[in-house]
């Protein structure tokens, strides 16, 4: 446990290093939230006159779900690292050293999970300049972060297992862009849950990204603190089972050698 | 005392290829092995189950008295691994990549600032430590992988091969370094090589592998003693058969082997048998361009056990294999 610990933290300050040293890449992944925020929260403003969104208005309603878009992306390609140290021999150097298995995969979680935290905190406040309001104070602020850091560790482990599994940046776009648009479409990111269709509603209620919208909604308004609560379970919940795919997937990858 | 004993080991991959077929061999503690052969012979198949990378078919391993099947912890805390794709992260520094290695490799982290110094300065990588390894040249990079493999103070250590893709001044380089290693510190080396050179240079013995099977096995000197004679390359402008075929019949010619242009015949000592061999092809009309004579080397060892020429099957399997260290070059 020690030295998974030990060897998680210096894995973990590698990444950051690399991320520090490319700062662009933090920029360039935030381009398209802020479009989001700015044009979707323009073009849609009059959409919470319909019945079903309460009273509030759409960047309040939009902030939340581009946060949690913004973990969902954030963390995705997390896998392409763990790719890129598949082609150039860095994970085999590290697997004929005593290093601990589970934290070569542990400390790109973690990575995910510190990069989203500083990318939703960002497009939180971006929000928040635009005309949202945090009701929520000062814990709504640290759940949302807690939230979308939670999301970010999830997708993460779920993209790292699809890289050790096919091993090809191609197929990993792929698999990613197979599954990030349809996800935030199927939540309430965008739309209120009452005006979904309601197969879309079925299905909106067993997705991560759902759980992490209505928790940071929820957590913004200040309202429903047991609803976030099971929310962040259910994404606590996610992380596990990602988690545990991956290291399978990790199990699969060393196996084939 | 054996620092590695590789005992019937096979490897047959999932897609059912035979890499490995049947190999044993000691290694001395102290001794340079080298493992020679071309790509694809199953070298670096054999390197990745010695250094627990890859779980073998069949058979048994042993590296510093443990076994890398049933003990894969105590085998890596022993053996340093210098893989042929490299494998130090573009992104860092050499001094970062050194001492990310030596907390992974459990070196006290006490000892680590001084000795990640002391190992770049071994490697005259000082001036770079600090820069991105993206900026760094083949060699310098190879260097670093090198320290790499050393900074734990490993009892083994792997270097598969170490040569491969760097221009001949950088290799002439790293095989002082190589030398270098084995008079300062005390180290078991298993070293693969396409390069029957880098193995007459650099190894106590070696094992020449063809195919998945080890061939023969010895010190080199003693390997190139029992070929017996001396090769007398003549050219003939490519009338290589006629040419064989008027030497086949000379009573001092062992053996006549047609190679490119050229015939050559191997014959008990050399430089009293050239006039006869030229003698006698110009008798039949053959002319003959140049003569080199030479004495027995691994290439005639490897020809001599596998019945192939080694150079002409390990060039075109080195062109095939240039892409990926094409590619480290293009990143830079």
């Amino acid at each position: 446990m020690n030295t998974f610990i030990s060897d998680t933290l210096h894995l973990l300050i590698r990444h950051l290093r690399t991320t520090l040293r490319i700062p662009i890449w933090i920029v360039v992944t935030l381009v398209q939230p802020v479009i989001w925020l700015t044009l979707y929260g323009q073009l849609f403003r009059r959409v919470v006159e319909l019945p079903g969104f309460g009273n509030t208005t759409y960047i309040q309603f939009l902030t939340p779900g581009v946060v949690i878009m913004t973990a969902l992306f954030g963390s995705a390609w997390s896998g392409m690292g763990l790719i890129e140290d598949l082609n150039e021999g860095v994970m085999d150097r590290m697997l004929a050293t005593p290093a601990h298995r589970g934290a070569l995969i542990a400390a790109r979680v973690l990575h995910a999970a510190v990069t989203v935290l500083v990318q939703s905190l960002i497009i939180l406040l971006f929000g928040l300049v635009l005309g949202a309001s945090l009701p929520g104070g000062i814990g709504a602020f640290l759940a949302i972060l807690g939230i979308a850091a939670l999301l970010g560790a999830g997708f993460s482990a779920f993209s790292n297992g699809v890289a050790l599994l096919t091993r090809r940046e191609e197929t990993l776009i792929a698999v990613i862009n197979f599954f990030g648009m349809p996800l935030t479409f199927l939540s309430t990111a965008f739309m209120a849950a009452t005006l979904m269709p309601s197969w879309i509603g079925v299905i909106a209620t067993v997705n991560p990204v759902n759980w992490g919208v209505n928790a940071a909604r929820d957590a913004m308004a200040g309202v429903n603190w047991g609803g976030v609560g099971v929310n962040m379970a259910l994404l606590a919940g996610f992380v596990l089972v990602t988690s545990f795919f991956a290291s399978q997937a990790f199990r699969v990858y060393r196996r084939a050698a | 005392m054996n620092a590695i004993v590789v005992d019937h080991l096979c490897k047959t991959y999932r897609n059912g290829v035979d890499a490995v077929k049947d190999v044993s061999f000691t290694v001395s503690t102290g001794e340079i092995f080298g493992l020679l052969g071309p790509n694809g012979a199953g070298k670096s198949t054999t390197v990745r189950i010695l250094a627990t990378l890859s779980a073998p078919s069949g058979g048994s391993a042993q590296v510093a008295g443990h076994d890398v099947g049933h003990d894969a912890a105590g085998v890596r805390r022993r053996i340093g691994y210098v893989a042929q794709a490299s494998g130090v992260d573009r992104h860092g520094t050499g001094r970062e990549n050194l001492t990310l290695q030596a907390h992974l490799e459990r070196v006290p982290k006490r000892e680590i600032a001084g000795r990640v110094g002391s190992l770049l300065e071994w490697i005259g990588l000082t001036e770079a430590a600090d820069r991105l390894v993206n900026t760094y040249s083949g060699g310098m990079k190879r260097r670093l992988d090198i320290a790499m493999g050393l900074v734990h103070e490993p009892e083994v250590l792997y270097l598969d091969e170490p040569t491969t893709g760097l221009d001949p001044e950088t290799r002439s380089a790293l095989w002082a370094d190589l030398k270098r290693i084995r008079q300062e510190r005390k180290l078991t080396v298993l070293l693969t090589t396409h390069y029957l050179e880098e193995a007459d240079q650099l190894c106590d013995r070696v094992a020449i592998i063809d195919r998945g099977r080890l061939v023969i096995e010895g010190v080199p000197s003693d390997l190139k003693a029992k070929i017996e004679g001396d090769a007398v390359t003549l050219n003939v402008e490519g009338r290589t058969s006629e040419g064989a075929s008027v030497l086949r019949t000379m009573e001092d010619v062992l053996e006549v082997i047609e190679d490119g242009d050229s015939v050559i015949a191997r014959v008990g000592h050399g430089a009293t048998a050239v006039p006869a061999l030229i003698t006698a092809l110009e008798r039949a009309g053959i002319g003959v361009n140049a003569v080199t004579l030479s004495r027995p080397s691994l290439d005639d060892v490897y020809l001599h056990y596998t019945g192939h020429r080694f150079t002409s099957n390990g060039m075109a399997e080195q062109n095939h294999q240039a892409s990926p260290n094409r590619r480290g070059g293009d990143q830079r």
